[in-house]
């Protein structure tokens, strides 16, 4: 899943200075699960930047309400009403549900009230990591199941650098060395042979690099008509 | 023949035609400045010069933004001594490297050894982005097929005088996991590297099993190995590199001596205490190198004396390794090399 934390209250009231009327937007999918950006943190916040405001001699009207998915058209179709009533909407979905609200509704200002984080999941209560980092060709089948891209602060794709001691990465005590963890599972599995191949260097241009990334699949799209 | 050619080196450098004659080769380390005074590059060059066969120029080293390796490597070079341009993945992508690798050649550098780089967070801009398009191993492949195959990365022919540099890599034998170490050098050996350079060797027990594993793979016949000898400054010195530097080793029995250098002198003379600690450290140095050069498959040091260039003389000197030998010169284009 998407995984973001809120950002600093600080920073969202100085997006929101000047509006009289805010809408506050929740997502009800990933940063639902991950306590950033779902019904009661969207309640919560909307709160906070009105006892803010109040506090401060210039009372906001701060409103909020959640969708289901804020990256999907048809669920946003039906806030249009309170979209167009405000001044400034701070959206509490991840990158994609702010660019997505912006996109469907034009007229209106959308600001973000999270930091999209990385894709990911709890590892334990409270703890979130990074798992995937959409390369666009993934290579976990040589890795035995753990990502280098990702996982690894280099992105190393031959084996472990000379920082890697007592299986935590030289960048980050709390984080795993990448490629110790591979290294264990190939052992595991007796397969490490895939690690004596070198691997070329990647492509990355079906990552980040190759521009913004776009997906057709026309098979889809021939159903799509025909329905129309 | 144009003027690069090489009579049969792969570089023709000095540091290769040494390994090639099978003498014990010293290389050492120039880290630049934190400005742009060619001066001070000039300074450390006569202090190695004579000393050792070559010299790496650090390339942005822990991440602190310095003068660049290949521009200092030039400097180097007027001075009469011979870099080794040190080459990372984290600041350039694939172009990059081979536009500057064309540069250097064309400068005159023939040695490049190719590493990871240390993590942009260690350095003076962490907030910087990092690139590691390639890593060393794919770095180390594509610096080899530019000069054997005269191609870049991408196939495309390199157009006229491809650079035909001695390719070096770096080899940590006591990160983990252990085991696999010596495999690691075995995939750089694989991609064509002519030699290494160890991480800082304090603990010779442990090298040792390394190289005994390397050994029974047979790449100490398919690359030189150069042990990585680093002096003790301090006793301070030595118990921060065993605590708190990831990858080193360093046995108790070393921070003791360093810090029993000093006993019997008052902490108020700093500068008798400075001098004995510093003494220790290059005997401790000398008594590494000549422990190093006793195992089967070391085929030279790398000695980093960390902006302590002065100390290379007397290790060098004092493990029996001075005068360096002259390489017979390489024939001129006009001669019949054959």
């Amino acid at each position: 899943m998407i995984v973001a934390e809120q950002k600093p209250l600080d920073e969202i009231r100085d997006l929101i200075a000047d509006a009289g009327k805010v809408l506050v937007v929740g997502c009800g999918t990933c940063v639902t699960v991950c306590f950033a950006g779902g019904e009661k943190e969207a309640g919560i916040l909307a709160t906070s930047l009105r006892m803010a405001s109040k506090l401060n001699g210039n009372a906001q009207d701060v409103t909020h309400l959640t969708v289901q998915r804020q990256c999907e058209w048809e669920y946003l179709d039906p806030i249009e009403e309170q979209i167009r009533q405000a001044e400034v909407v701070v959206s509490l979905g991840c990158g994609v549900g702010v660019q997505a609200l912006a996109e469907h509704f034009p007229q209106a200002w959308v600001v973000p009230g999270l930091n999209t984080s990385f894709m990911g999941l709890p590892t334990e209560q409270g703890v979130w990591e990074e798992r995937c980092a959409a390369c666009g060709s993934c290579i976990l089948g040589l890795t035995g199941g753990i990502c280098p891209i990702a996982r690894c602060a280099k992105q190393l794709l031959n084996g472990p650098c000379g920082g890697s001691q007592d299986g935590v990465c030289e960048v980050n005590a709390e984080t795993p060395c990448a490629w110790q963890l591979i290294y264990d599972r190939l052992k595991a599995h007796d397969r490490l042979d895939l690690l004596m191949e070198i691997q070329p260097p990647k492509d990355w241009s079906t990552s980040r690099d190759g521009g913004p990334r776009r997906i057709t699949r026309e098979d889809l799209r021939l159903v799509a008509e025909q329905v129309e | 023949m144009s003027d690069t050619s090489t009579n049969g080196y792969k570089s023709g450098s000095r540091l290769e035609q040494v390994l090639r004659a099978g003498h014990f080769a010293v290389t050492a380390e120039l880290g630049p400045p934190q400005g742009a005074d060619g001066e001070i590059i000039r300074k450390k060059a006569r202090l190695l010069k004579g000393l050792c066969e070559a010299v790496n120029i650090t390339d942005n080293q822990t991440a602190i933004v310095r003068m660049s390796s290949i521009g200092a490597g030039a400097i180097v070079l007027q001075e009469g001594l011979e870099p080794v341009i040190q080459m990372t993945c984290r600041d350039r992508n694939r172009l990059a490297i081979q536009s500057d690798l064309l540069g250097a050649y064309a400068l005159g550098a023939r040695n490049v050894l190719c590493l990871t780089g240390d993590h942009q967070s260690f350095g003076n801009h962490p907030t910087a982005k990092n690139v590691h398009d390639l890593d060393s191993v794919q770095l180390i492949q594509m610096v080899v097929e530019m000069r054997d195959q005269g191609r870049f990365q991408c196939g495309d022919e390199i157009k006229g005088v491809a650079p035909r540099f001695f390719v070096g890599g770096a080899a940590n034998p006591f990160g983990d996991p252990f085991e696999w170490r010596p495999y690691r050098l075995g995939k750089k050996a694989k991609a064509g590297v002519d030699f290494i350079q160890t991480q800082l060797i304090y603990n010779v027990e442990r090298f040792s099993k390394y190289m005994e594993k390397v050994r029974e793979l047979g790449l100490h016949e398919q690359v030189y190995i150069l042990a990585g000898i680093g002096p003790l400054k301090s006793p301070g010195m030595a118990r921060y590199m065993r605590d708190q530097v990831p990858g080193l080793d360093v046995p108790d029995h070393l921070v003791d001596r360093m810090t029993a250098a000093a006993s019997g002198i008052s902490k108020e003379d700093k500068a008798a205490r400075r001098e004995a600690w510093r003494k220790e450290g290059i005997q401790i140095a000398i008594e590494l190198v000549q422990q190093l050069k006793g195992i089967e498959g070391v085929a030279g040091v790398h000695i980093m004396a960390i902006e302590w260039e002065e100390a290379v003389r007397p290790i060098v000197e004092g493990a029996g390794l001075f005068p360096r030998p002259e390489p017979e010169p390489l024939p001129t284009a006009d001669d019949p090399a054959d």
